[in-house]
This record gives C-alpha cells, sequence and structure tokens, in this order.
C-alpha cells in the first residue's frame, strides 16, 4: 500500500514537468524566428503549396488552440508528421527507440562492469598508489569527449585490428551485441569514470560509519565487509549518480549513434536538426525527456529494493 | 613603505599558499597556465596562420615542420590546435562561470531567506534535474540555428540549478551558526550578511563542481561543434576540427586524434585542479558530481 502511494505521488509530481516539456517543444514550433514551412522546404515552396501545408500543420490557427491539440493529439500517441520524410513521427521515432535503448542499456551494463571492479580496488587500497591510479585515469577519462573516443575505438579495433564491426546495427540479439560492442564499450569508458568517482566516494563514507566499525572488530576480513556491508549501503548514491546523469548519458548516446551510425533516435535527432524538421524534434524532445524522468523514477523506487528505510522519509 | 611591503609580501604570501597546494592542484595549475599563456600568446607560439592554406602540402604527417601534420586544405594542426584555445577555453570558461555567479547568489538568498522563495526555487530544481539538458540544447539551435550564442542561451537557462542547489544547502547549514547570529545582532543589512560574512563559506563547494563542470562544458561545446550545431568551419574549434578528420581516419590517423587530445590535457589540468581544490578546501573523497 505504501508502495503504491509512493509510485502514485512520485507520478503525480512527473506531471508539471512533463507540462513543461510538451511547452517546449511546441515553443519550437513557435519561435522559429519567419514562417517554420517555408524554413524547412528551404525556399523550394510556391504560395498554393504554402497554403496547403499551412493548413495541414495548423498553422492558421491562433496558437494556443494549437498548443491543446498539440497536447491532445500527443497523449494519443499522434505526435504531428515529418515535413521531410511525410511520415508519423510516432511510426519514424517508434522504430527507432529499441535501438537506442539496446544502446544505452548495453553501455550502462557494461560501464558498472568495469567501474565496480576499480571502485572496489580503490576503496580497498585507499591512498595507496592503486587508489591514485585509479583517481588519476578517473580524471583523465572524465576529460576523454566520447566521439573521439569513438574514433580512437574504430582505428583500433575496427580498422587496425579488425576485431568488431565499425557500424550498423547487426541481425539477432547475438548480432546486436557483436555490432554494438564499440558503441557500448565507448558508452561505458566516458560513464565509468563518473561511476567510480561516486561509488568510491559513497564506500569511502560508509567505512567511516560505526557498524563498519563493529564489523572489523568483530574480526571479519575485509573483502567480507567491503561485499557484504559497505557495497550495499553505497548503491543508493551510485543509482543516483547514475540516474542524474541519464541526461548527460544519452547526450553521449545521440553522438555516438551519430559516430557509429546506428538507426536510432539520436541519429534522427542529429539528421532532423540539421534539415530543421521541427515535428521530428518536437516528438523527440517529448520522448527524451520521458525516458529520463522514466529512468529517474525507476531508480527511485530501485533505492527501495536497496534499502527499505527509504520508504519512511 | 606600505606599498613596498605590499609587493614583497605579496608573492611571498602566495608562495606560502602554493607551499600548502597538493601535488594534484600544483601540477593541474601549472599546465592550466601553459595552457592559458599559450592561447593569449597564440600568435607567437602558432608556427603558422590556423587559417592559412597551403596546397603543396596536404595531409603531411607530423613532423619537424608541422608537429601535428597538416589537414586535408594543408593548414598547420598544431597552430589551429594552439589557436583553438582561444575559442574552446573562452566559451567554456563563460558558459561555466557567468551561470555560477547568479547560481550561487540565488542559491544563498533562497536558502537565507527561505520561505515561498526557496519552495519556487526547489520546484523549479526538480524540474531541472528531470529535464534532458541536451534536447533543451538541441530544440534552442533548432530554433535559432547553430551557433555559439546558442549554446549560450540553453545552457544559461539551465546550468545555474546546480549551483543553486549547493549554494543552498551549504547556506541551510551556515545559517544558524554563531557569526551569523553575530553579525544579524550587530544590524548588519542582509546584503553584508549574505555576501561578505557567509559567502566565503558557502562558497567551497561550488568552486569544486565548477571545475568538473568546466570540464563537461568543453566537452559539451566540442561535441555540439562536431555534430555541426556549434561553431562553424574553418574556426579552428577542437572538435570540429576531429570531425573534419572523422573523414580521414583510414590513411591520416593525426586530423582526429591530435585535436581531440587538446581536449584529454585541457580537461585533465582542470580536473586535477578541481581534485586539488576539494583538498585544500577540506572537502576530500567527496563526489563532485
Amino acid at each position: 500500500m505504501q508502495f503504491l502511494a509512493y509510485i502514485l505521488s512520485r507520478l503525480v509530481q512527473m506531471a508539471p514537468v512533463l507540462f513543461l516539456v510538451v511547452l517546449i517543444a511546441f515553443l519550437a514550433m513557435e519561435l522559429v524566428p519567419g514562417d517554420p514551412i517555408m524554413l524547412m522546404l528551404g525556399g523550394r515552396a510556391n504560395e498554393t503549396m504554402l497554403q496547403a501545408l499551412h493548413e495541414e500543420f495548423g498553422l492558421d490557427r491562433p496558437a494556443v488552440t494549437r498548443f491543446f491539440s498539440f497536447i491532445a493529439n500527443a497523449l494519443q500517441g499522434d505526435l504531428g508528421t515529418s515535413i521531410i520524410q511525410r511520415q508519423p513521427v510516432s511510426l519514424i521515432v517508434g522504430e527507432r527507440v529499441d535501438k537506442t535503448l539496446f544502446v544505452i542499456v548495453y553501455g550502462a551494463v557494461l560501464a558498472v562492469l568495469v567501474a565496480l571492479p576499480l571502485a572496489i580496488a580503490a576503496v580497498m587500497r585507499h591512498n595507496r598508489p592503486t587508489d591514485h591510479v585509479i583517481r588519476l585515469g578517473g580524471m583523465i577519462g572524465l576529460s576523454m569527449p566520447p566521439f573521439w573516443l569513438a574514433l580512437l575505438l574504430i582505428m583500433l579495433f575496427g580498422l587496425g585490428l579488425g576485431w568488431f564491426p565499425i557500424g550498423g546495427y547487426g541481425e539477432g540479439f547475438l548480432g546486436h551485441l557483436w555490432h554494438l560492442f564499440l558503441p557500448g564499450l565507448t558508452i561505458a569508458l566516458f560513464l565509468s569514470p563518473i561511476l567510480v568517482q561516486s561509488l568510491r566516494a559513497a564506500m569511502l563514507d560508509v567505512m567511516g560509519e560505526d557498524y563498519i566499525e563493529v564489523a572489523r572488530s568483530k574480526g571479519l576480513s575485509p573483502r567480507r565487509i567491503i561485499f557484504k556491508h559497505v557495497l550495499r549501503n553505497a548503491l543508493i548514491p551510485a543509482i543516483t549518480v547514475l540516474s542524474v546523469n541519464i541526461g548527460w548519458l544519452l547526450s553521449g548516446a545521440v553522438i555516438i549513434e551519430y559516430v557509429f551510425s546506428i538507426p536510432g533516435m539520436g541519429s534522427l535527432l542529429v539528421r532532423a536538426v540539421g534539415s530543421r524538421d521541427l515535428p521530428v524534434i518536437q516528438g523527440l524532445t517529448v520522448v527524451f525527456a520521458l525516458f529520463v524522468m522514466l529512468v529517474n523514477l525507476l531508480a527511485d523506487l530501485s533505492y527501495m529494493l536497496v534499502d527499505r528505510r527509504v520508504l519512511r522519509k | 613603505m606600505p606599498g613596498e611591503a605590499i609587493l614583497t609580501a605579496a608573492p611571498a604570501a602566495l608562495w606560502r599558499e602554493i607551499g600548502r597546494w597538493s601535488m594534484t592542484l600544483k601540477i593541474g595549475s601549472l599546465m592550466l597556465l601553459v595552457i592559458v599563456l599559450a592561447g593569449i600568446f597564440a600568435p607567437v607560439v602558432a608556427p603558422y596562420d590556423p587559417y592559412f592554406q597551403d596546397y603543396d602540402k596536404l595531409l603531411l604527417p607530423p613532423s619537424a615542420s608541422h608537429l601535428f601534420g597538416t589537414d586535408q586544405l594543408g593548414r598547420d594542426l598544431f597552430s589551429r590546435v594552439i589557436y583553438g584555445i582561444r575559442i574552446d577555453m573562452t566559451v567554456g570558461f563563460i558558459i561555466t562561470f557567468v551561470p555560477m555567479i547568479y547560481g550561487v547568489a540565488i542559491g544563498a538568498l533562497a536558502g537565507y531567506y527561505g520561505g515561498v522563495l526557496d519552495g519556487v526555487l526547489m520546484r523549479l530544481l526538480d524540474t531541472a534535474i528531470a529535464f534532458p539538458f541536451l534536447v533543451l540544447i538541441i530544440v534552442v539551435i533548432a530554433i535559432l540555428g547553430p551557433g555559439v550564442q546558442s549554446i549560450y542561451i540553453a545552457v544559461f537557462l539551465v546550468a545555474w540549478t546546480m549551483y543553486a542547489r549547493l549554494a543552498r544547502a551549504e547556506m541551510l547549514v551556515e545559517r544558524s551558526k554563531d557569526y551569523m547570529l553575530a553579525a544579524e545582532t550587530l544590524g548588519y543589512p542582509a546584503s553584508r550578511i549574505i555576501f561578505r560574512h557567509a559567502l566565503p563559506n558557502i562558497i567551497g563547494s561550488s568552486v569544486v563542481f565548477s571545475m568538473a563542470d568546466f570540464v563537461l562544458n568543453i566537452l559539451l561545446l566540442s561535441g555540439l561543434s562536431f555534430l555541426g550545431l556549434g561553431i562553424q568551419p574553418p574556426e579552428p574549434e577542437w572538435g570540429s576540427m576531429v570531425a573534419e578528420g572523422r573523414d580521414f581516419i583510414f590513411d591520416n590517423w593525426w586530423i582526429c586524434t591530435l585535436p581531440g587530445l587538446a581536449i584529454v590535457i585541457a580537461g585533465t589540468a582542470l580536473s586535477l585542479i578541481g581534485d586539488g581544490l576539494a583538498r585544500r578546501l577540506g572537502q576530500s573523497h567527496q563526489a563532485i558530481l
């Protein structure tokens, strides 16, 4: 019951944010200087064509009316029609969602696989050379631009050694894993410095707690203390960091999809901005924002699995 | 002579302060100093004109006369990377520290006064956290077209929220301390209490965060430019230089790798300073992100 009430209150909190997102997406079309249709067609339109398109996109009606019909349509899953591709935006975006999700989840899993051992090693060897090397590596890693990292990996593993494909999405689950390894690794490499840093900091904080002192005086081995007591309590801050950085992860994914020519939402966004296909940009804005909000909600819910005390707050 | 005393005392105080710095702070500051000086004196440091296209010297690999080689238009890459400091570091500095100034001020005021102002601010901060930043920037770019002014507008709208959050949290702790009560009892105006007495004590976490923020902002600028949405060619911006080199990764590795290395070096310098500042300000092993 408590659990349901909590989810409900979180969903209610999301409503104003979602409203703001839809408003911003709507404003994109309104604030473009000049005629958006003209802009998108790049002066290739004649008078009758312009008139027809204005009616089709409802630009002859007042802005407030259009805003509410935009919301009403969006609620029914209708995000408008792409001006360039002449197809429903929901269709174009829909067939790309799974690709972006696959890349992001793959990258996040690889990032945890890279970050967790490093963070544990840094804490077990706190203030010793291992710790310093990991911290320094994190600082250098944080400074590496994802697009540059992607090109380096392409040159090394794709062109140099020929181990992995350097583009595309592949066929079947194993094919995806194989084709998306380099993109996933790029995400992992640029996400893990943040993850290592926060996990390390959280674990060091937990190490200072009284109950760790108790565990130590009971004669438990450092390994057992870290894995049984420290890691579990350090998970909440780590999940927070991961969910707060989901926007950052997403922006990395946009660039990485573009570099590896993965047919996901990110490469679509870059193309849509290039061709100023405003309905597509509007649709993607809403979908991306929904995605970030859902991840934040999932993070909040996962706290409860890790620590039941969250509910009582 | 007081003037003479200041002149001799200032360097001595500076050296004493530097003596207290950790190794990371010293190395990072030295790296940053070299980068900034190279940017300021770019016409002296750079051996060639960054825009000059020499069609007799296309795609030359790195050598003594062209340290980083030349690109597809025969431009000297090392000179372009040096001039790139002026673009990337300047824009990165502006989009980091301008929002920091009003972000800290807003957070400090909200934390000090509480009430309605604080409530409104907290709602705003929650919204900003939930909103995907890159998407907002892309919407602004879609409206105004690619370029640095779109980046300024989008960043100035959002980036202050993190600083407001940090300053507010610190102000809540600071507000009830004795020296604040003393200043209030003495009848000082609120502006003096907040900005002269509390500010030095609440700015620490923002200063530490600003270094990581600076790094991420350089990545943001170069990333957008890489996608063709930020600084446009032929300006020597690091990210757009990497983008130009992307077509040549098969045979001419240096065009995309070496400008990217400049980003890594600049970012590492700032990260080292951030790590050192965290230690110097007594906030070690706290996560800065």
